[in-house]
């Protein structure tokens, strides 16, 4: 049994093919078979957020998924958004607005915006905290990420108050 | 922790799917979007031998619109539903609760038939399936049978379903016209679990209640309706007196169960709170 599977996923645009156990989760995947530690793991069951990238288009926890699952997918990652010196806009903001402190929800959260930007209209605060609520972090008590978010939601002038 | 090893097969049809059930005996389970299977695989509260995949059946993932009902595939994501314009006109108290529901990232993966098939005690879907009368289609190597949903869920995680069955398709009846829904939910925070639910959907004629239900759950291992307050509202209006008299008798009906995060009273006290509180909505827009 649990003979090893060879996949083929696409991660930040980079074409894998890897023999994976079927056991192994895509957050495992991505840190110890890829390397792309950027790609935080915390709680294991789906609560924390920390984990969170973006497949063919949606965020999801990288902990409940398989890796086997991922064959012929398009993953997304913390790693595909900027470099050291030369933050993304989104990561620039949470570095001007103190949205981190340890860092360790800091990966989810910034997945989890660049999918709630995409698809959102993100008017009000509200919308933004509705969005990051199932992203723990233990720092910040939070005002500062929404701020971080806020900051880069494009403004439309019939925006109300 | 890590899950267990398992084997893997993905299905590519409902046939293979049951088949494969079959074949592997007792030990196999279907993974779906397994936003509840995979913790449970994580925490190894479950060793099974062999994992179904069902997420490449074609077909599987659908919201079609009959004369008298909406159809909706097993396979059809929380998100899926959440932002239906189709739930939103015929279904509207589906579109209310699923904001309820987990988060994004799990509204992103999980699927309708993953939820009812789980049967969590504190998972909306269920209550929706029991409230709305849903009919689920299942299918077995013996070909495919319907079940009620007030049928369907026996206890806490556990349905009719046997080892070799797959929920393929739920059936919701479309609501009669001058039907009000209302929706409310106390849980510790926003996404996190339900202490308590209720959903009602409530029909007027000629001023008077015609029809109505009331979905609760929270307050036992499934999802119940509240029959007695259904019946004493039958032909009269919502009015102070209605209202009060509904309170006290889904607060002497239900049993909860005390927890971690609720004793018994506190979950008694809130689900004849919200049952008030959605009959006053769904009245109000029965009327509207």
């Amino acid at each position: 049994m649990s003979t090893q599977r060879r996949i083929k996923v696409t991660v930040n645009g980079t074409a894998y093919e890897r023999d994976v156990e079927p056991r192994l989760l895509l957050a495992d995947f991505l840190r110890h078979t890829l390397g792309l530690t950027g790609t935080h793991v915390g709680c294991e069951h789906g609560v924390c957020g920390a984990c969170t990238v973006i497949v063919n288009g949606d965020s999801m926890r990288s902990c409940l998924l398989l890796a086997v699952q991922l064959d012929g997918a398009s993953v997304e990652t913390v790693e595909s958004l900027g470099t050291m010196g030369a933050l993304n806009p989104l990561q620039e903001a949470f570095r001007q607005h103190h949205a981190l402190q340890c860092g360790f929800c800091t990966p989810g959260m910034l997945m989890t915006a660049t999918d709630l930007l995409r698809k959102y209209p993100l008017a009000s605060d509200d919308e933004i905290r509705e969005g990051l609520s199932g992203n723990l972090c233990r720092c910040t008590g939070y005002q500062h990420i929404v701020e971080a978010v806020r900051s880069v939601v494009p403004r439309k002038p019939e925006r109300g108050a | 922790m890590k899950p267990p090893p398992f084997d893997y097969v993905l299905a590519d049809s409902v046939e293979s799917a049951v088949t494969a059930l079959a074949q592997a005996g007792s030990d196999a389970k279907i993974i779906a979007g397994g936003q509840s299977l995979v913790p449970m695989l994580n925490f190894r509260l479950l060793k099974p031998t062999l994992l179904v995949d069902i997420n490449a059946i074609s077909g599987l993932s659908f919201i079609d619109e009959d004369d008298d009902a909406i159809r909706i595939g097993a396979l059809t994501r929380h998100r899926m539903l959440e932002t239906s314009p189709v739930i939103a006109r015929q279904l509207s108290v589906i579109t209310e609760a699923m904001g309820h529901v987990a988060h994004l990232a799990i509204r992103n993966r999980g699927t309708i038939g993953g939820s009812l098939s789980h049967a969590d005690p504190a998972a909306e879907l269920p209550m929706l399936a029991l409230l709305l009368d849903a009919e689920l289609t299942i299918a077995s190597p013996r070909g495919r049978r319907s079940v009620a949903a007030r049928d369907f869920f026996l206890g806490a995680l556990t349905v009719d379903l046997h080892e070799d069955e797959l929920v393929t398709e739920i059936k919701f009846p479309k609501l009669p016209p001058s039907t009000g829904w209302g929706f409310a939910e106390v849980a510790r925070r926003g996404g996190d679990f339900a202490l308590a639910a209720v959903a009602v959907a409530l029909t007027l004629e000629a001023g008077a209640i015609s029809a109505v239900r009331i979905g609760m759950m929270g307050i036992g291992e499934t999802p119940q309706r509240a029959h007695e307050a259904e019946a004493l509202l039958l032909g009269r209006r919502l009015d102070v007196a209605s209202l009060a008299e509904v309170g006290d008798v889904v607060r002497t009906s239900v049993t909860p169960n005390t927890d971690v995060h609720a004793s018994s009273d506190y979950r008694r006290h809130l689900v004849a709170v919200l049952a008030e509180r959605t009959l006053r909505e769904a009245w109000e827009r029965a009327a509207a």
